[in-house]
């Protein structure tokens, strides 16, 4: 028979068996944030739709038409919408993956699973969003008659790079949040932030040469830039050195965010 | 050896921070403590650091060694803050030991609490698949189980209803209900039946003892020695993070109430700020102890005001915790200032043996309420019977109050 040993100090070796043994804790908690979501409100699963395009509409009078930025051949609210694809997947994901071990500290102190399950569950919730705004984007640009070509077999790897992006920094600041409720605080700044650094609501073409690789050093610049890439036709390009280090630099994210949380993990019962 | 738990050793210590010690709950703390402490050593590049001299080990559990084979049913008991919580925590795999090692063989599942995972705005229905997942079970497991669960906890009209909308009753009979359908190899449970009325209890206890019966092994806390009694072969009694003892339940019991109460007790302080109990003892230098001589008790009390229609109840307990007698008293009126009780009890026909007293004051114990305030044992040195007197010294948890009653055979 299979025997447990707990000691102080335990290694993680084993702990990719356990994360498969609690497969399906990880699909029912990720089905109770999706039940629970729209829960006792009016508009329900419409809000999903609601938000990405109020916010689009906002992000295209304020760059596009106020501050008369450019975008190129691609009519403005389909440059914006595309970015805020992998823009709001990255923020909620990031954001309730951030909070997600303090909003479950009953479960945390009350019973055993593998606590990377939480953070990592956020993701989950969220890609149900993207698929929402997907679709919104597509009737986009049917409606302007844009259409991308075989680049689009390269979405799903830009998807991947923004999942290891919020899920690193998820798990950073998860662990930390554990410990230094600061956190909390800080991850709506930094969301807010983010959304002016990143260009969302304006093309990265209207940065300065000499800053693209400078301005790359977030990760988020070459997710979003390769959305535009591979959906919005042949008139966009991509700053391939800033793209490659924004794949490096989101690796090494996920990586310190995972060893950081695995590191930590251990402390969560005692001191959440 | 064939067990299916196994502890060596096992210790955990929490660090505990006199005063400045507790820093760093907040990311500045951290920051200036930092520089703070930059700051003195730039200053006093020799000194020690001091700000670490505050932190200290609390241990809340030492030494504890334990060996469980398949199907033991083994009870854990001990006083609040005794390490009873932090062992099936460890077991549990919750937080980690800080000295020693756990073997585990087999399946554990454990209900430290009931309805943890539960969530508020899912109905009865998809709480039971999210809580069953969330305590181990497969989507299989609950399937199968479902209409069980269902039905023990007497819930069928209520399925489609978010939990927020159930009472309190059905929520706890609803939570013990998913983890008592589990079917783990070891089943780890919490002080969770305090909650809920006598009949689920009694209807918790029944299942539970059902999963003993098929062989599983269960690690079982309670501060309510009758249940342990019921449900465990086997007790573990723990003080101050240490075992005290291991063996019998009957006898780890008695050893627990013995050690937690004495002849005499002395500054009790009660619920009512008015009301204050200086000392409750056996008037032992009025009375001869012993099988049916009479028994006094006294207390005495300091009353900052008066109290009319004011009751007393009184309980006998014997060594397992079980109550075997009560008296109670109404007073009419109490006035304020010292005042001494004294509960004299003639033809108690109590056999020899070791007996706790409990105690409640106002209605419903609302000003005072103890199951174990002082203990007291009574001799068979006048037990003038020669045949009566090895029964009742050999019986003497099991007979309850021995009767005076005429026999008659009739031809």
């Amino acid at each position: 028979m299979d025997e447990i040993l707990i000691e102080p100090n335990r290694g993680i070796k084993k702990q990719w068996q356990e994360v498969w043994a609690y497969r399906e804790l990880f699909f029912f908690l990720a089905w109770r944030d999706i039940l629970v979501r729209y829960k006792q409100t009016i508009i329900g699963v419409g809000w999903s739709v609601l938000r990405p395009l109020m916010t689009m509409v906002i992000l295209t009078i304020v760059f596009g038409k106020l501050a008369g930025l450019p975008s190129g051949e691609v009519p403005y609210p389909v440059l914006v919408f595309a970015a805020m694809l992998p823009w709001q997947f990255f923020s909620n994901t990031f954001t309730v993956g951030a909070n997600s071990l303090i909003s479950n500290r009953n479960m945390i102190a009350k019973i055993y699973f593998p606590r990377i399950i939480l953070p990592t569950t956020a993701m989950v919730v969220n890609l149900v969003d993207f698929l929402i705004s997907f679709a919104i984007l597509v009737a986009m640009m049917f409606w302007y008659g844009i259409f991308p070509g075989w680049k689009i077999i390269i979405l799903p790897f830009l998807l991947v790079l923004a999942a290891l992006t919020s899920l690193g920094a998820g798990y950073w600041v998860s662990a930390m949040n554990v410990k230094y409720r600061d956190f909390r605080i800080v991850v709506p700044f930094i969301v807010q932030f983010g959304l002016y650094i990143s260009p969302v609501g304006f093309s990265s073409a209207v940065v300065p040469d000499k800053w693209r690789l400078l301005y790359s050093v977030n990760p988020m610049v070459g997710v979003i830039d390769g959305f535009r890439w591979v959906l919005l036709g042949d008139s966009v390009g991509l700053y391939l050195p800033g793209f490659l280090l924004s794949i490096v630099l989101a690796g090494l994210l996920f990586a310190l965010g995972l060893w950081f949380f695995n590191k930590t993990e251990r402390e969560f019962a005692d001191i959440i | 050896m064939d067990y299916v738990i196994k502890t060596e050793n096992l210790g955990k210590a929490y660090r505990i921070g006199h005063h400045r010690a507790d820093r760093g709950r907040t990311f500045r703390d951290l920051l200036a403590h930092s520089s703070r402490s930059l700051v003195q050593r730039i200053r006093h590049p020799l000194s020690p650091n001091r700000e670490n001299v505050q932190i200290e080990n609390f241990w809340a559990l030492s030494d504890i060694n334990l060996e469980l084979q398949p199907g033991e049913r083994l009870g854990i008991i001990g006083r609040n803050g005794a390490g009873k919580s932090t062992l099936l925590k460890i077991l549990s795999r919750i937080t980690e030991p800080t000295t020693g090692r756990v073997r585990i063989r087999g399946r554990i599942a454990s209900l430290l609490e009931v309805g943890t995972g539960f969530h508020p705005d899912l109905t009865g229905r998809e709480n039971i698949f999210l809580n069953g997942a969330i305590l181990g079970m497969t989507r299989r497991d609950i399937r199968i189980n479902f209409d069980q669960i269902v039905a023990f906890a007497e819930i069928e009209k209520f399925l489609d209803t978010p939990v927020k909308r159930y009472s309190t009753g059905m929520y706890v009979r609803l939570a013990f209900a998913i983890a008592a359908h589990l079917e783990p190899d070891i089943l780890i449970v919490d002080e969770v039946l305090a909650v809920g009325d006598a009949h689920f209890q009694k209807k918790c206890l029944g299942k539970m003892g059902e999963v003993g019966k098929a062989g599983r092994t269960i690690i079982f806390v309670s501060h309510n020695m009758g249940f342990i009694q019921q449900l465990t072969s086997k007790v573990m009694v723990i003080d101050q993070g240490k075992k005290v003892f291991q063996g019998n339940t009957a006898a780890g019991i008695n050893l627990y109430l013995k050690e937690s109460a004495s002849q005499t007790a002395t500054g009790i302080e009660t619920h009512d700020p008015d009301f204050f109990i200086n000392r409750i003892t056996l008037a032992e230098n009025r009375m001869e102890k012993g099988f049916n001589k009479p028994l006094l008790i006294s207390a005495d009390l300091s009353l900052n005001k008066s109290y009319s229609r004011i009751s007393f109840g009184m309980g006998i307990h014997n060594t397992l915790g079980a109550r075997i007698a009560t008296a109670k008293f109404v007073a009419e009126k109490l006035e304020k200032g010292s005042r001494r009780l004294t509960i004299a009890i003639r033809d108690h026909h109590l056999p020899p043996g070791e007996y706790y007293l409990s105690l409640g004051i106002g209605r419903g114990g609302d000003i005072f309420r103890s199951d174990n305030i002082i203990s007291f044992e009574l001799s068979d040195n006048n037990v003038t019977d020669p045949l009566l007197l090895p029964y009742l010294s050999s019986q003497r948890d099991k007979i309850g109050a021995f009767l005076k009653a005429d026999f008659e055979i009739d031809a």
